[in-house]
């Protein structure tokens, strides 16, 4: 091999390792016995782990951050491919505005969209209660779920839908049996996007979240504004295995996706 | 499909998002150009000065009008806000006009209310500039906050010119959030455009396990990344340790809480928001171009520069511009791995927003990254061809 294209392989291999190491290396701090966050370790121990799980905020957070996040996920899934229906093959210049104010909580910086609701939820006594939360996550949330769905219906075959009408299925029964299999994956996958920025988001949580509503996030950027403690690393570990199983879960769907549309063409 | 199924389908989200995103979005920056606290406070005073011009006397109308204006007000707690946002502009008139208000309030009831009480509260409150700061915040809409984040502002006279020394912070926070996140986009770009170069080149199967070592860092949480970073950064770090064992430095370098710690950090947050669109449309060049260019007789380096890079980039200047939009926006990370000097825009919308209360100047801050970010945008969705949306 030649040497600049063994320096190029090089160069790619430390990219990575810039990518993954950091966050590896925080992992086994989580089961280290003493209280320093260097190595070596000084022992192994289960006691940072004890310490979050065995109650208090961590699992309060814990608990606030699946709850806000899975039903922000499941407004945003119905919202989304109801919407996305709508938009569906349609170029009429309202409907090209109107996806672009779906998306734009995407690129619209999320501390915009975090003072935006706290000036409006503060009047409406939604400020530090679930409600708040949820909508300004919902807000958040949804442009993940409708972007692929809109994908999925557009590469969907019309003719499919034409063909169970053409045996006697009424419009919703067609829905029912062709349309929602068709577009189900993507629905998936939108809902596991959307999940993720709601379990994702700490800027929205500091401004509209209270002492009730504090999500795991929120609780983290609290302890490293304090100072940074090995049960944080047990957290971040968490955090981890957590996000590795949603990414796993995205990629399983991915491949099945991938394959059924093999099949139709 | 019929319009008005279509219709019935849109309503739900369309609505949601109307009340719950475009209206508040709307009303927050509608508070950069609105004036209401000097009109909610003071409506006697204003219409009084409505035919004074700076430069002129004050008429001594305007006193007794101003008193009965400060005793309501503080009566009906419209004061305090009239108040500071008067100090924005007269430095140290807010505790003076809350003082003004006690004593008017509790003066005896034949107590004549002209300039020559006011100047023995506060030699300020009789002075032409501050009434000239009065009439300006008339409303309902003025150009102070807009003004103010640029460094601006008009003097007694109405004259726009540099805002006072102390004022005068904006555009350096402009200039240093513009600044971090090009030196982001620039990392980033040199970092991941080898490693998507070198995803079309491998074998597909290859491609999917290094892409899954690219997504990992992207699905994990932006927090944990970043205590990461404090756990390797940090002075006893392990970057701090290693250096030291191999003999490269003798003391530990300072590598957080300084703008080292947030390059670093953002760098790795953004790197993969970088690697996903380059990846997918360096794929899409066919690799017989670069082997036609070679049978010509082009030497690597030349194809690559005239054959591949051209192709490339549209790719390249879409996903620097989205990673510089990202980049822009950015508040956590700085504020966890920067020092006091790191601190970028949305820190500051966030700050006026919570601590100070500065609604007006946290409206006209968030007014300009929003410009700056849809300006981007919509020229990264011109030079991608309207894909600059596309998730991974």
């Amino acid at each position: 091999m030649k040497p600049w294209k063994l320096l190029y392989w090089f160069l790619c291999a430390c990219v990575l390792v810039f990518l993954l190491a950091p966050i590896a290396a925080i992992i086994p701090l989580s089961f280290s016995s003493g209280s320093f966050l260097t190595y070596p370790l000084p022992g192994l121990s289960l006691r940072w782990y004890e310490e979050v799980l065995g109650g208090g905020k961590w699992l309060t957070a814990l608990g606030n951050s699946l709850y806000v996040g899975a039903i922000a996920t499941f407004v945003s899934v119905i919202l989304g491919t109801l919407a996305s229906l709508g938009l569906m093959r349609h170029k009429a210049w309202w409907s090209e505005m109107l996806k672009l104010v779906v998306l734009s909580p995407m690129i619209v910086p999320v501390i915009l969209i975090a003072v935006a609701s706290y000036f409006f939820l503060a009047p409406l006594s939604l400020t530090s209660t679930y409600s708040g939360l949820i909508i300004a996550h919902t807000v958040i949330a949804v442009p993940f779920v409708v972007v692929p769905v809109i994908t999925a219906l557009e590469i969907l075959d019309p003719n499919l839908a034409r063909a169970a009408a053409a045996c006697g299925a009424t419009p919703g029964v067609t829905f029912m049996r062709v349309t929602l299999p068709g577009i189900m994956p993507a629905m998936a996958s939108g809902a596991l996007f959307a999940f993720a920025a709601s379990f994702d988001d700490v800027v929205i949580a500091l401004l509209i979240a209270g002492p009730d509503q504090r999500t795991l996030p929120r609780e983290m950027f609290s302890g490293l504004r304090d100072s940074m403690t090995p049960a944080l690393t047990a957290v971040a570990t968490i955090m981890i295995v957590f996000s590795t199983t949603l990414f796993l879960l995205m990629q399983v769907l991915q491949r099945r996706s991938r394959k059924n549309s093999q099949i139709v063409r | 499909m019929l319009t008005r199924q279509r219709s019935a389908l849109l309503l739900p989200l369309t609505g949601f998002l109307l009340v719950f995103f475009v209206a508040p979005l709307v009303w927050l920056l509608s508070l950069a150009v609105r004036e209401a606290e000097v009109p909610r406070a003071l409506p006697r005073t204003l219409s009084v000065l409505q035919t004074w011009q700076p430069g002129q006397a004050l008429p001594p109308s305007l006193f007794p009008g101003f008193a009965q204006d400060l005793a309501e007000a503080r009566a009906a707690s419209t004061l305090a806000d009239a108040a500071r946002r008067l100090n924005y502009e007269v430095n140290g008139v807010r505790s003076t006009l809350m003082r003004a208000a006690r004593e008017v309030s509790s003066a005896p009831a034949d107590t004549a209310f002209n300039q020559v009480f006011f100047a023995s509260v506060d030699p300020a409150l009789a002075s032409p500039e501050f009434f000239a700061a009065v009439q300006r915040a008339h409303g309902p809409f003025s150009a102070y906050y807009l003004l103010a984040a640029f460094d601006l502002a008009r003097n007694a006279k109405g004259e726009i010119e540099h805002a006072s020394e102390a004022n005068r912070i904006y555009i350096d926070v402009l200039m240093r959030t513009l600044g971090i996140s090009a030196s982001v986009t620039v990392l980033c770009l040199l970092l991941g455009f080898p490693v998507a170069l070198l995803l079309t080149q491998v074998t597909e199967k290859t491609a999917d396990w290094l892409m899954i070592l690219v997504l990992l860092p992207f699905w994990t949480s932006l927090l944990v990344r970043t205590a990461a970073w404090v756990v390797v950064l940090q002075k006893e770090g392990m970057v701090n340790s290693l250096l030291m064992r191999l003999g490269l430095i003798a003391e530990p370098l300072t590598l957080i809480y300084n703008r080292t710690g947030v390059l670093i950090a953002m760098t790795h947050v953004l790197l993969p928001f970088m690697i996903l669109p380059l990846y997918s449309v360096l794929k899409g060049i066919p690799p017989h171009y670069m082997r036609a260019a070679a049978s010509l007789g082009a030497p690597p380096v030349t194809a690559f520069f005239r054959v591949y890079l051209p192709m490339a980039a549209p790719a390249i200047v879409a996903g620097s511009l989205m990673v510089f939009i990202l980049a822009m926006g950015y508040y956590i990370t700085p504020a966890l791995v920067g020092g006091g000097s790191d601190q970028m825009l949305s820190y500051f919308v966030a700050t006026y927003t919570t601590d100070t209360g500065n609604w007006g100047l946290a409206s006209a801050l968030g007014l300009m990254m929003l410009v700056t970010t849809i300006a981007l945008y919509a020229l990264a969705h011109k030079l991608s061809g309207g894909r600059a949306l596309s998730m991974g």
